[in-house]
């Protein structure tokens, strides 16, 4: 297992003149789950959009499972097996549960040209997954998106995700709108993925979440890499430090000597 | 789940508004207008307007529901007759020939139209104000120029006006077979299989949409080639049928096919409507464009029924959307 699934080699990412990543090099094992870190406008969705085919990296290398990989659009990364929920959206208000659960993958019944969607199967799954959340109170999967709050439609953007079977799982704040309950299953879920061997990146500003399921840390500030540690190596209080960029911390104790 | 019959499920539905506005106008017209309107004659009237009009107006529901918008067809019609009349009326080429480049026409124009709108993040409203311009200016030079004269007539083999342009029963013309057809297809295609999916899913959130997988920008290409070539398709058949072309405007085509979009209960703000619902709001608009002449009225009344009818089914849209949104499931 000496093979990393994912790997960024010196990954540069500018939106014209706008230089947003610097020569990233990150590594993630099968089964591990890295926690990235960095304060408001890092760059930790810049890069994590780059592994899911929405933006291509200027320079750089990305691997997957040792080879290198370019992906056009987002379906490319989904196929391999990289399912990400994004930090805003990922459902849509105007469509039930069920048609949004699955969109671009719906599944579907009848032969040739007569396939169609299966709406009930396309249901079913959708409220079992949500139900699997601890959401119970949702059991129509015909039901309109735009009716559920905030926080059950990440949760049915996670279970969407989770869903579909990826080799990586990327998760962009997935705490952030998120009850204590609901938030807490997101952890659950983030461990019972690594321990099928499915290897996660989570973002999140919540220590307690990071230190909770990380094995691996990588602290984004400006767009660089200004820290990549393992579990254990760093204590809270440092960590802490590291994701209001190292300033906050710094400043305190200059205001303290004062 | 559950299956049950109830009034209130079928009146969330996208096209319920245009079911209540189809019912008010027929009663409407038959209070004002008595029955006649809806014996044979009548209902060949309206039926025939709608055909025309439907076609177009279902793929312009489709791209309002993507969140695009295509004024284009405008022009398209008359470029699709025209294109037939020209190639086949005037130069005597066959009348496949004609059928054939006039739906290439529309396909080009339609990719043209696609390509500046994903290419560009000029509205496509904008993009297809321009292409409006330009297909009438360049169908107008064009005609002039080959044949001098802006109105052409055109004599089609049996085949093609027994497919294309024939009255059934001497009233009813053969389009509305199309139509139907047509939106058979588009039922099947948008509400059951995926692709249908990802065109609500687009115009919800075209993003989301496009993190999900879906190709987003190849969808809109294709659903501007579509209305586009369905224009086309509606012009050159008005040519076999009247077995001639102006290259007069279809102008009202944009405002009517518009019309019947949003009557048909798909919301401006896109991600939501039925091809269902645009089939009743282009009826509806057909009967309160030809149900006038069976009234007392003024023909001019017509048009403030249909203001008036516009607004209140925009009103009543945003109403069922809000309904839509809320609905939760009952208690067990
Ligand atoms: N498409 C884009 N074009 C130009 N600049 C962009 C684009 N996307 C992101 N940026 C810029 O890149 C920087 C990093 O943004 P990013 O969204 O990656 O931050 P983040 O670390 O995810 O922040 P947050 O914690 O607030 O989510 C920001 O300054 C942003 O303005
Ligand atoms: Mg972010």
């Amino acid at each position: 297992m000496s093979t990393p699934i994912l790997e960024l080699e010196n990954v540069d990412k500018s939106f014209g003149p706008i230089h947003v990543l610097h020569n990233i090099s990150l590594k993630v094992m099968p089964g591990e789950v890295l926690c990235l870190l960095g304060d408001n406008g890092a760059g930790k969705s810049t890069l994590i959009k780059t592994l899911a085919g929405v933006h291509k990296p200027t320079s750089g290398v990305v691997r997957f499972e040792g080879k290198p990989v370019v992906f056009d659009n987002p379906k490319q990364a989904q196929e391999i097996g990289i399912a990400t929920v994004h930090q805003f959206g990922g459902t849509f208000p105007l469509m039930s549960i069920g048609r949004s659960f699955f969109v671009g993958v719906e599944p579907t019944k009848g032969w040739g040209p007569f396939k169609v969607i299966d709406r009930k199967k396309a249901n079913a799954v959708a409220i079992k997954a949500i139900q699997d959340f601890g959401i119970t109170r949702i059991d129509d999967g015909d039901r309109l998106i735009g009716g559920l709050s905030g926080g059950e439609r990440q949760s049915l953007a996670i279970a969407r995700a989770v869903h579909l079977g990826a080799r990586v799982l990327i998760l962009d704040e997935p705490t952030a709108a998120l009850g204590v309950k609901q938030a807490s299953h997101v952890l659950r879920i983030v461990l019972e993925a690594k321990k099928r061997g499915i290897s996660v990146i989570f973002i999140t500003h919540q220590v307690t979440h990071a230190m909770a399921v990380g094995d691996q840390y990588a602290v984004l500030i400006h767009g660089s890499v200004a820290a990549n540690f393992y579990r254990g190596e760093r204590t809270r209080e440092e960590i802490t430090d590291l994701m209001a960029g190292g300033e906050a911390l710094a400043k305190l104790e200059a205001e303290v000597e004062n | 789940m559950s299956g049950q019959f109830s009034f209130g499920s079928l009146l969330r539905r996208p096209e319920a508004g245009a079911f209540i506005g189809l019912v008010a106008v027929l009663a409407f017209f038959v209070v004002f207008g008595g029955l006649s309107f809806l014996k044979t004659a009548g209902v060949a009237s309206w039926l025939n307007v709608a055909a025309n009009l439907g076609i177009v107006a279902i793929p312009i529901g489709l791209l309002m529901i993507s969140g695009e918008l295509d004024i284009s067809i405008g022009a398209m019609v008359p470029a699709g007759s025209m294109t037939v009349a020209i190639l086949s009326g005037y130069f005597g080429l066959p009348i496949a020939v004609g059928i054939l480049a006039a739906l290439g026409f529309g396909v080009l124009v339609g990719l043209l139209n696609g390509f500046i709108v994903v290419r560009t993040a000029v509205p496509s409203l904008i993009v297809t104000l321009g292409s409006l311009f330009a297909v009438q200016g360049l169908v107008l030079g064009l005609s002039v120029m080959l044949t001098n004269t802006t109105s052409i007539p055109l004599t089609s083999p049996a085949w093609a006006k027994a497919m294309f342009g024939t009255f059934i029963a001497n009233q009813f013309q053969v389009i509305i077979l199309w139509w139907l057809a047509l939106t058979a297809v588009y039922v099947f295609v948008i509400h059951f299989k995926p692709v249908g999916n990802w065109i609500f899913a687009m115009g919800g959130d075209k993003v989301s949409a496009r993190n999900a997988g879906i190709p987003t920008e190849r969808l809109t290409i294709i659903l501007f080639v579509l209305s586009a070539t369905s224009a086309s398709f509606v012009g050159v058949c008005q040519a076999i049928l009247f077995n001639s072309a102006q290259v007069s405007s279809g102008m009202s085509f944009i405002f009517n096919a518009i019309i019947s979009v949003v009557v048909g209960g798909v919301l401006l703000t896109g991600g939501f409507g039925s091809i269902i619902g645009i089939f009743f709001g282009t009826i509806t608009f057909a009967i309160v464009n030809q149900g006038i002449y069976f009234t007392d009225f003024d023909r001019n009344w017509s048009s403030l029924i249909i203001g008036v009818m516009l607004l209140l089914a925009v009103l009543m849209n945003n109403t069922f959307r809000k309904m839509a949104l809320s609905y939760s499931p009952k208690k067990k």
